[in-house]
């Protein structure tokens, strides 16, 4: 998308450089702009570039009192041994499967909610609806996790309700987060939770440029409720969903930090534990640096690959401007 | 596009008499959106409720969303507490110097990029867009934070997250579509590039910056992770997500919060774990709970900007 706007605009407003020369002459000329920016460049190589190099400790036995020199090099050992290892996988199966939860749960609960408003007669219960939906998108993680473990304790609201409705006897209340295997499910809800609301925006948005005659047309023809939801407005988003789907299929390696991190414990860990975790664990608390940088950079590579992949389709499908 | 979310449903053309079936659909409609609204609010009301009521009272159960003996007990508490007190500070501190530095650096990297006469418009643009496909990962980062010397330092606050490039382009994208003829006469007027970003662009950004100000604002106050992994070996760094983030993990990870983790100190202020909890809970949710209806408009307006385009 880059590329189409740059060489639009340009062509109507400047003639490429043709030299050196001519570069460094509108360089002078442009130093306001030069000197606003550069200090950013340069920040952003700082901060977001020079740390790449830290990538080499993936192929070093790390040791931090060692200088850069002296770093004794493995070159794929600590990769060999990653993929060998038994919790690694586990923890690759975690994150795939946590994503692929979040991924599918979020989208679906956020299309119906928007079909579901769109549906309000009432301008103003609309407008209380998402206000409220919204709030726990403002919330930290810190503080859900806080709410989600209240809620899922033994004297929390869930095991109340249970018990009120006779599904299990007052004394065997359920430890939610000590069941390793809820430990998706319990993320999955506690996601939706916190994002549903926030999600809804783009597809309302998408919503409101749907023309009206379609649903008059749909309804003269007889199209009750669901049908004018089905064959109007679900295909009038249908474009703004493929186009998400696809970029958040890009996002499969995030299965998120904050939300494991808070809500996992020893009892769940086999189910909680995704790359990000994995890392953290051997990075700062075993202080074994080359074996977490690994884990972060196959991470990291595997991403921008399917990052790269997701926009190339997304934007061969959209053509407008997705970023 | 520009009232997007905000209700010209397209549903206000035929208004005849609903049918039953009309009727019972709008009648489920409203009932399921009530019933999620109640699922939303209610965790949030509980924690407030019980952040309300007489701790010791808590401890018996049976709080829902409305305290039985109403006490301010907790909140004397947790403010009493030094420790919080200047935890608060510091989330104040970091949410006002972190999004004034980002929104204004964001801007004006934004405007150069924006100028379609800039020779370093390009190599800036992907320069930045190049950072949102490779992340170096979290241990990297660390390493590369303890060698710049910000490791136990407030500015680690600051400047790593600096400016985003999802801002970036939001920004680009409003000014962008700002008419070319405003900053031509500027520049006429002989005012220099600064002063056209800073006296006449700006001004015209304000609702896209109010957005941005919005996202980094919620990011500084709601951030852990930096306290977390750079300053959690100094007191006077501490935030108060932070301090919640260390209440949560000491609290019994299973289950009851009442039962677990008997405070000595706490007992004898005659508040527990779990009011202490529930009241650092709203005392660390309030603020942006109070903002963000006010910014709703904007956001909504910012969320679609880029999304939805034709």
């Amino acid at each position: 998308m880059e590329s189409n706007i740059t060489s639009a605009t340009s062509s109507v407003t400047s003639i490429k450089p043709t030299g050196l020369k001519l570069f460094f002459k509108r360089l002078i000329q442009q130093r306001a702009l030069v000197i606003m920016s550069v200090p950013f460049v340069i920040w952003l190589f700082l901060f977001k570039y020079m740390p790449l190099w830290g990538w080499t400790t993936a192929f070093q036995k790390y040791k931090p009192a060692r200088s850069f020199s002296e770093q004794e090099w493995v070159g794929w050992d600590q990769f060999n041994f990653l993929f060998s290892d038994e919790r690694f996988l586990r923890v690759l199966r975690n994150t795939f499967a946590m994503s692929g939860i979040n991924l599918v749960l979020g989208f679906v609960t956020a299309i119906i909610l928007a079909l579901l408003l769109n549906e309000l007669r009432s301008v103003i219960f609309k407008r209380v609806v998402q206000t409220v939906t919204y709030m726990p998108h403002f919330l930290s993680w810190v503080v859900a996790a806080g709410i989600i473990q209240s809620t899922l304790s033994t004297d929390g609201i869930i095991n109340i309700l249970l018990i009120k409705f006779g599904f299990i006897d007052k004394g065997n209340e359920i430890l939610f987060l000590g069941i390793p295997q809820d430990f998706w499910g319990i993320l999955g809800a506690g996601t939706v939770w916190k994002e549903i609301g926030w999600n809804t925006i783009v597809y309302l948005a998408a919503i409101a440029t749907i023309d009206p005659s379609q649903y008059e047309a749909a309804e003269m023809d007889g199209a009750g409720r669901f049908k004018r939801m089905w064959h109007v407005t679900l295909p009038g988003i249908r474009s703004v969903i493929v186009v998400l789907l696809i970029l958040n299929i890009g996002n499969l390696m995030q299965s998120g930090f904050e939300a494991q991190y808070l809500l996992g414990n020893g009892m769940n860990i086999d189910y909680s534990e995704n790359i990000d975790i994995f890392v953290l664990n051997y990075g700062l608390n075993q202080s074994n640096f080359s074996l977490a940088v690994a884990g972060g950079m196959f991470k990291s590579v595997v991403s921008i690959v399917l990052l790269v992949i997701a926009n190339n389709i997304a934007k061969r499908f959209d053509g407008s401007r997705v970023f | 596009m520009a009232n997007s979310a905000s209700g010209t449903a397209p549903k206000k053309i035929v208004r005849r008499n609903a049918s039953i079936g009309d009727r019972i659909f709008d009648s489920l409609n409203i009932i399921f959106l009530s019933l999620l609204m109640l699922v939303t609010l209610y965790p949030f009301l509980n924690q407030l409720a019980l952040s309300f009521n007489q701790a010791m009272d808590s401890i018996k159960g049976g709080i829902y969303i409305w305290p039985r003996h109403i006490s301010f007990e907790n909140y004397k508490y947790v403010f009493k507490d030094n420790q919080v007190y200047h935890a608060t500070l510091i989330s104040v501190l970091r949410l006002v110097v972190g999004t004034a530095f980002s929104v204004f650096a964001t801007a004006i990297v934004a405007y150069t990029i924006s100028r379609p006469e800039f020779v370093l418009r390009k190599f800036v643009t992907i320069a930045f867009v190049l950072t949102a496909y490779i992340n170096p990962g979290i241990i990297p980062d660390f390493l590369n934070i303890r060698d710049l010397g910000l490791v136990n330092s407030f500015w680690v606050y600051v400047w790593p997250g600096l400016i985003g490039v999802f801002t970036l382009i939001l920004i680009r994208s409003f000014i962008d579509g700002l008419p070319e003829s405003i900053m031509e006469s500027a520049r006429i007027d002989g005012a220099g590039e600064f002063r056209t970003l800073i006296s006449i662009v700006m001004p015209l950004c304000l609702p896209v910056l109010a957005t941005v100000g919005l996202f980094t604002a919620v990011y500084q106050w709601n951030s852990w992770i930096d306290v977390f992994l750079y300053n959690s070996s100094n007191e006077n760094l501490s935030t108060l997500q932070y301090e919640l983030q260390k209440i949560l993990q000491n609290s019994s990870v299973s289950g009851s919060a009442a039962s677990g983790f008997a405070n000595a100190q706490a007992a004898a202020n005659m508040v527990t774990p779990l009011s202490v909890r529930a009241t650092m809970t709203i005392v660390a949710s309030v603020p942006m709970i109070i903002m963000y209806p006010f910014l709703q408009k904007y956001f909504v307006k910012g969320m679609t900007v880029g999304g939805v385009k034709g």
